[in-house]
């Protein structure tokens, strides 16, 4: 069926037809949107979720973490300043080893205030145990958010699902879509089957007790298996997924990256900026291709390695500042993941689109021919640079 | 499924459950948390009248209680903290420095 929808019409939709058992709702730009029609849902009778309204974001995730361990099924949905009010709870949700689901719409974290995307907040929040999946666009944002609860809720996983969105150019634009009958989505999710909940009268159950540093460490084992357990079952719900939807879904995407000898890494909307320059720069015989990582937690360091092996130059695009000194948090998995590569690719880190700082094709294929550049005389360069700010020296 | 006695500091990370959850109630009771103390309470029977105003005031029901009757400290639970000892209306609690009822 197709439609028209902006990216946050598309996330409630999505929870629509999940029809969850519980809503955490709390607004905040730009994902106000989503609990906002989420709660017309609701009033209309369409979906027969207990929708929990709070005075904080700190609140809307104790919620989701409360259902999900007495056996609801739970979402919640944030921005920016909101998800870092959460953080605390970040971490006791994926701690408990509670699938929660959040749409997170990507946008700055303060300060200075700013209001548009960038993926500061969900990158601060990459060490939480959350895994999160990253859209390119409305489409993707949507398909992300079915594939969630089956890829958390499985016991070999048990982790919560953080669906990610750039904020405006992904939440507010409006695109064409495709969306599932709702019968075959509620066939493809499924019911929310544990093991163990707090309401089983039959079996008494303690959740998130204090655990002492004699126990602490292995249970930290246990969530980082969890998390490597995560890779293959993305995976497998990806292929389930391409049965019922024809799209089909990786935990990266190349894009014209067979022969490719300049290559980026990027995360989310300005992939489809940068696919239209490598077009580009193909008609003109430039060797150019792309990756666009989707599953960044867990990271696919090993598959990354191996699609970046035959490239002479690589450009991790980083949309947050880490303030490491040392580049952005995106770099910082790439160049782990090439270390063990007998044969590495040269490579630059280019922090870009802060705050909503527009960047265009003109832009890509600037960073190509900085690549270009490099391949040809490997001479490198700074190796950690920004792009789209105004300087008195142009680099970029 | 493993039951929470049969977990100890020498179980492998394997063997534990998924967000060290237990599933079992009142487990609480097999765990020496009594090592805390610094100051100890000590129960003199002959001056109790067993009014039971000690047991609620205890912060861990370390107090028990059978046939209406209370008992000696539950020292594994006790914390020392000395409440019991100030709603005594009798000479029936006394409390002594260090961690061993003396």
């Amino acid at each position: 069926m197709s439609n028209r929808l902006s990216g946050n019409e598309a996330v409630a939709y999505a929870m629509k037809q999940i029809n969850p058992d519980v809503m955490g709702a709390f607004p905040i730009t730009p994902s106000t949107e989503i609990p906002e029609y989420f709660a017309n849902y609701v009033a209309n009778g369409e979906v027969n979720t207990e929708y929990v309204t709070v005075e904080s974001e700190h609140s809307s995730m104790s919620v989701c973490i409360a259902a999900q361990a007495a056996g609801a099924r739970s979402v919640s949905a944030t921005s920016s300043c909101g998800l870092a009010l959460m953080y605390e709870l970040l971490y006791v949700a994926a701690s408990c080893r509670l699938p929660i689901t959040l749409a997170c719409v990507n946008r700055a974290l303060s300060g200075p205030i700013n209001i548009n995307a960038d993926h500061s907040d969900s990158m601060g929040a990459r060490d939480s145990g959350w895994i999160q999946i990253y859209a390119e666009n409305n489409q993707e944002a949507y398909d992300n958010f079915l594939m969630a609860m089956p890829i958390g809720e499985t016991p070999s996983v048990r982790l919560p699902v953080m669906t990610c969105m750039d904020g405006f150019i992904t939440s507010h634009a409006v695109e064409n879509i495709e969306l599932l009958d709702t019968a075959v989505v509620r066939q493809f999710v499924g019911e929310y089957q544990p093991e163990h909940y707090l309401l089983k009268k039959e079996n008494p159950l303690a959740v998130g007790p204090y655990d002492i540093s004699p126990y602490y460490m292995e249970h930290k084992v246990l969530e980082a298996e969890a998390m490597k357990a995560a890779k293959a079952r993305i995976l497998k719900v990806a292929a389930e997924f391409e049965k019922i939807s024809g799209r089909c879904y990786g935990l990266f995407e190349e894009y014209r990256m067979e022969d490719a000898e300049l290559a980026l890494v990027l995360i989310g909307s300005t992939a489809g900026t940068a696919k239209a320059a490598v077009d580009e720069l193909r008609d003109k015989g430039v060797k150019a291709g792309l990756i666009k990582i989707r599953v960044f937690r867990p990271f696919p360091g090993e598959e990354l390695a191996r699609a970046l092996a035959h490239t002479r130059a690589v450009a991790v695009m980083d949309k947050s500042e880490g303030f490491s000194a040392n580049g952005g948090p995106l770099l910082a998995e790439t160049r782990s993941a090439l270390y063990d590569l007998k044969k590495r690719p040269y490579l630059i880190n280019i922090v870009y689109g802060l705050g909503g700082r527009d960047v265009k094709t003109e832009d890509i294929e600037k960073v190509f021919a900085r690549l270009a550049h490099i391949a040809a005389s490997g001479e490198v360069g700074p190796v950690y640079t920004h792009m789209g700010q105004r300087s008195k020296e142009d680099i970029a | 499924m493993i039951r929470a006695k049969d977990i100890n500091e020498h179980t492998p990370w394997q063997d534990l459950t998924p967000g060290g959850e237990i599933y079992e109630p009142g487990t609480a009771r097999a765990f020496n948390t009594g090592t805390w103390r610094t100051d100890t309470p000590i129960f003199h029977e002959e001056a109790c009248k067993h009014c039971m105003l000690c047991i609620p005031f205890c912060p861990d029901s370390a107090i028990p209680v059978k046939d209406g009757k209370r008992l000696d400290f539950d020292y594994m639970h006790c914390k020392g903290c000395g409440i019991c000892k100030e709603v005594c209306p009798f000479p029936a609690i006394t409390m002594v420095a260090g961690g061993e009822p003396r």
